[in-house]
């Protein structure tokens, strides 16, 4: 495989699985409560890019069809449901602790 | 009416309606407080009005009371002087009993043995509805006067609280109609009832009430105590009763009197068939059954069952020639026998029935004069074509015994309810004296008279306790005046009991059965052709105390009634009873009178010869003893009723002279003649220290035993058990300390502690790290895929 050849699957799978790693990262990293919706964002968002290559069929001859664009569509939709959840979390923690820090979000530790 | 439909329905109706009394008393009797005796009242009434449909509509049209066989025998016994004329058997031999057998409702069926709620109804059950519920209509009205007391509430003089005031407590008066009326049912449903085990039911439930009615006035000490007495000397009977049942239901396999069908044979038809022309065989079952280990010879020795079934059937009249079964015949006669005695007060058992006038004046007039304990006699004359010889023998001695006995107590008793049950005892005796020397129609004749005059005789002396409060006869005398109608319907009374009557023109009905049992007792005397020891003694003895009754009874009268007033208090306030009370005197004393009375085909003798047992009638001699019972219409010869007739007037006149010398016009002093014949007195006074004898030889061993066990119980039985639960207490400790407590808890605790521990350990991964979490996941992810790609092989992918 090399970089060189016309865009095939590989090329969105490298793009997928950075976009994956980075926000892995971010998750890992940030104390900032937003900066970790945006991790989980583009732990989704990379994942997602691996089912759309999947399901192209411009890319591969064997495909998944629609289905690899449904599953896409789907962890949209989730990924919307989860903002809200996570961002209504956020904000309640802001109005009890005048803080966004997840570090101190640690009152039931074991 | 066709009587073999209407009897069973009428009579039956008539058995139930004081039931529905009862039921609806026990259910709601206080609240009707005196409805309840209306209700009472209005259902006996009823049943006689029941009764008197079923005789006037339903059996005498049907049964011509015409007399029929008396005409044949005379001529023929009179041409045998004393010397037995063997029984005349044609005369009976197609004779057909007018009785009606049936049942209404069958209680079980086993195999071929069965039990029911039968009938038997012939002329002697109809005219006992008819006396029963008469005698008990009086009673009824007469009660509502008598016990007027216990409308509200009562003041119960006899009995001393511990502060020394009287008792008092609510009346009871719905209780007393409650009681009567369940003893009014028992006592028809004895009557109708069709076979002896249903007479046993009823039998036990007119002891039941009788025990009610003596411990009325319950909180008195020496009531309850008589009602204890009274039940417990029935059961003795009752046990010679029982025994007599299962010797006639293993035996003949039936209780029922009559026939039901042609292949229902009932007791009477198989003690008598009506092939030996209805003379007593001990039948084939018993012989049988006596004969059983010849019978398995037979089995034993026979090749198949069928000719073994013949052989034995062509010996049995050979095993009965020599006299097998004859003794159960014997066992089953004094058995139920037994139970007559205790019912009766017979002797040796007669000492219950004086204490069970602690009752109520009316349940004494009812219960323990007319028509209860008639009931022993009532199941003796039933029971009549099964006595044999030997067993009719013993029912004469102990007649004899109890009628003399009671008869000598009744002079010296002083309590007026005392004289008359003593006299109720003797007259009771006269019946079964009848009965067994082989008078039939003499006991039953008797048995229907003293039914009469005795109630009357018991309202009266109720009339008068009523009136001057007292039982004591030394406290009255010259009531008449006080009291005249209670007064001369008593003297009917007497009269009647005394046998009164111009010889061999008209007399009391005292004086028709009264003669008829001596007349009985005279033949059967003067028919035995040698050896006749029994038969004088038994005469002697009867008409003796037939002038010994005219006596007390004129001494119960005039102590009462004549002369100056001994208590002048109690005489001030004596006064006649009212009208409800009097009334039904003045109709007992017309029956005293007449009911006895022969001048018409429609008689009480006449009916009653329709009820005599087939067979009973011819002259019969023992196995055992040497005796003859001579045919009960001998005794109707002129040679024999003019003696006896005489003998009877000269005895009762004499007797009421006596009287009338030491009471009436109190020539001769009592008290002289006391203590003359100290000794004597003594004894009389003491009732002959039966009742000492018994508690000798009966209460005070049985006291004395169940101190003992009492003992026992208490220290060794209750220490025994005391020790088991001691143990098992300590057990149960030890369980509960090493087995509960350290295996089972122990169990529990060790795994919760595990658990607490686990969890312990494993808090600590819980940081509350957000993004250790994340760092968890994402390097456990990385462990799991390095850890899969070591171990990855084909084999494993499959």
């Amino acid at each position: 495989m090399s970089l060189f050849e016309p865009v095939g699957v590989t090329h969105y799978l490298i793009v997928g699985a950075v976009m994956f790693v980075i926000g892995a990262i971010c998750m890992a990293t940030k104390r900032n409560a937003l900066g970790i919706l945006m991790g989980i964002e583009l732990v989704l968002n990379g994942a997602n890019i691996n089912f759309v290559a999947f399901g192209s069929q411009y890319l591969r001859t064997e495909t998944l069809g629609l289905d690899g664009q449904l599953v896409a569509l789907f962890v949209i939709v989730l990924a919307a449901a989860e903002a809200a959840v996570a961002l209504a979390i956020a904000l309640n923690f802001y109005n009890n602790h005048a803080t966004i820090d997840v570090d101190r979000a640690d009152e039931l530790k074991g | 009416m066709v009587p073999s439909e209407w009897l069973p329905r009428l009579l039956g109706i008539a058995v139930l309606l004081p039931l529905v009394a009862f039921v609806v008393n026990v259910l709601v009797g206080p609240a009707l407080k005196k409805y309840a005796a209306y209700l009472s009242t209005l259902m006996i009434c009823l049943a006689f009005v029941c009764s008197m449909t079923s005789l006037v509509l339903a059996w005498l049209p049907y049964h011509d009371p015409a007399p029929a066989g008396h005409g044949d025998s005379e001529p023929h016994a009179a041409a045998t002087s004393m010397i037995i004329p063997v029984a005349d058997q044609p005369q009976q031999a197609h004779q057909e009993i007018a009785a009606y057998t049936g049942y209404w409702y069958r209680l079980g069926q086993f195999g071929s043995l069965h039990l029911d709620i039968g009938y038997y109804i012939d002329s002697l059950a109809v005219c006992m509805f008819c006396m029963v519920t008469l005698i008990a209509s009086c009673i009824h009205f007469y009660s509502i006067g008598y016990m007027h007391d216990e409308e509200s509430e009562y003041t119960d003089h006899e009995v001393t609280l511990s502060d020394g005031s009287y008792l008092t407590r609510p009346g009871r008066f719905p209780r007393f109609f409650q009681y009567l009326s369940l003893f009014c049912f028992s006592m028809l449903g004895l009557v109708i009832s069709g076979n002896i085990a249903m007479t046993f039911v009823f039998w036990e439930l007119v002891g039941i009430c009788s025990y009610f009615l003596i411990g009325f006035y319950v909180e008195r000490p020496s009531a309850s105590t008589a009602a204890n007495k009274a039940f417990i000397v029935n059961r003795v009977g009752d046990f010679g009763m029982i025994i007599g049942l299962m010797v006639i239901w293993s035996t003949l396999g039936t209780f029922n009197f009559g026939d039901i069908t042609k292949d229902e044979p009932g007791i009477f038809s198989l003690v008598r068939p009506a092939e030996h022309q209805h003379e007593l065989i001990v039948p084939a079952k018993m012989v049988q059954e006596a004969a059983s280990e010849k019978v398995a010879e037979i089995v034993q020795h026979s090749e198949s069952l069928e000719t073994a079934l013949s052989e034995i059937d062509a010996c049995t009249d050979d095993w009965r020639k020599e006299g097998y079964g004859y003794w159960l015949m014997i066992v089953a006669g004094l058995g139920i026998f037994c139970g007559c005695v205790g019912k009766s007060a017979q002797f040796p058992l007669q000492t219950w029935l004086p204490d069970a006038m602690e009752g109520p004046t009316p349940v004494s007039a009812l219960v323990h004069s007319a028509t209860m304990v008639a009931a022993g006699v009532f199941l003796v004359g039933r029971f009549f074509p099964v006595f044999v010889p030997e067993v009719l023998l013993v029912i004469a001695v102990v007649g004899c015994i109890t009628l003399f006995m009671a008869a000598t107590i009744a002079i010296t008793a002083t309590d007026i309810k005392r004289v008359l049950a003593y006299s109720t005892i003797s007259q009771l005796g006269y019946m079964m004296l009848a009965l067994g020397v082989g008078g039939w129609m003499a006991g039953m004749l008797h048995l229907f008279t003293h039914a009469f005059f005795k109630s009357l005789l018991f309202m009266c002396s109720g009339s008068v306790i009523h009136g001057v409060h007292t039982n004591e006869m030394t406290e009255m005398g010259g009531l008449r005046k006080k009291m005249p109608v209670t007064a001369y319907t008593m003297l009917i009374g007497c009269l009647a009991i005394s046998g009164a009557g111009i010889p061999f023109l008209i007399g009391f009905s005292g004086y028709y059965s009264k003669d008829a049992i001596l007349e009985q007792v005279f033949s059967f005397w003067r028919y035995q052709p040698e050896n006749a020891g029994w038969g004088a003694l038994f005469f002697l003895v009867a008409a003796g105390s037939a002038g010994i009754t005219a006596f007390y009874m004129f001494r119960l009268w005039f102590m009462t009634f004549a002369g100056a007033p001994r208590d002048q208090e109690r005489y001030d306030h004596a006064h006649e009873s009212p009208k409800v009370m009097y009334i039904p005197l003045i109709i007992l004393s017309i029956f005293a009178v007449g009911v006895a009375w022969n001048f018409f085909d429609v008689s009480l003798t006449n009916l009653l010869e329709q009820a005599r047992p087939l067979g009973t009638a011819a002259s019969v001699q023992g196995e055992i003893v040497q005796q003859w019972w001579p045919d009960e219409h001998l005794a109707h010869q002129e040679k024999i009723v003019f003696p006896v007739t005489l003998i009877a007037f000269g005895t009762a006149v004499t007797g009421f002279l006596l009287a009338m010398l030491f009471y009436g016009l109190r020539v001769l002093n009592a008290q002289e003649v006391q203590q003359q014949f100290h000794m004597v007195y003594r004894f009389l006074l003491n009732k002959w220290w039966f009742d000492e004898l018994y508690d000798f030889l009966w209460v005070r061993p049985t006291l004395l035993i169940s101190r003992l066990v009492t003992g026992i119980d208490r220290r060794w039985i209750d220490g025994l058990i005391d020790g088991l639960a001691d143990c098992t207490k300590r057990f149960s400790q030890w369980g509960d300390r090493w087995v509960d407590q350290g295996v089972v808890d122990g169990f529990a605790n060790l795994i919760a502690r595990w658990t607490f521990n686990t969890g312990l350990s494993l808090r600590r991964v819980q940081t509350g790290q957000l993004r250790q979490y994340v760092m968890f996941i994402a390097l456990g992810t990385v462990a799991i895929f390095i850890l899969i790609s070591l171990f990855w092989s084909r084999t494993l992918a499959g």
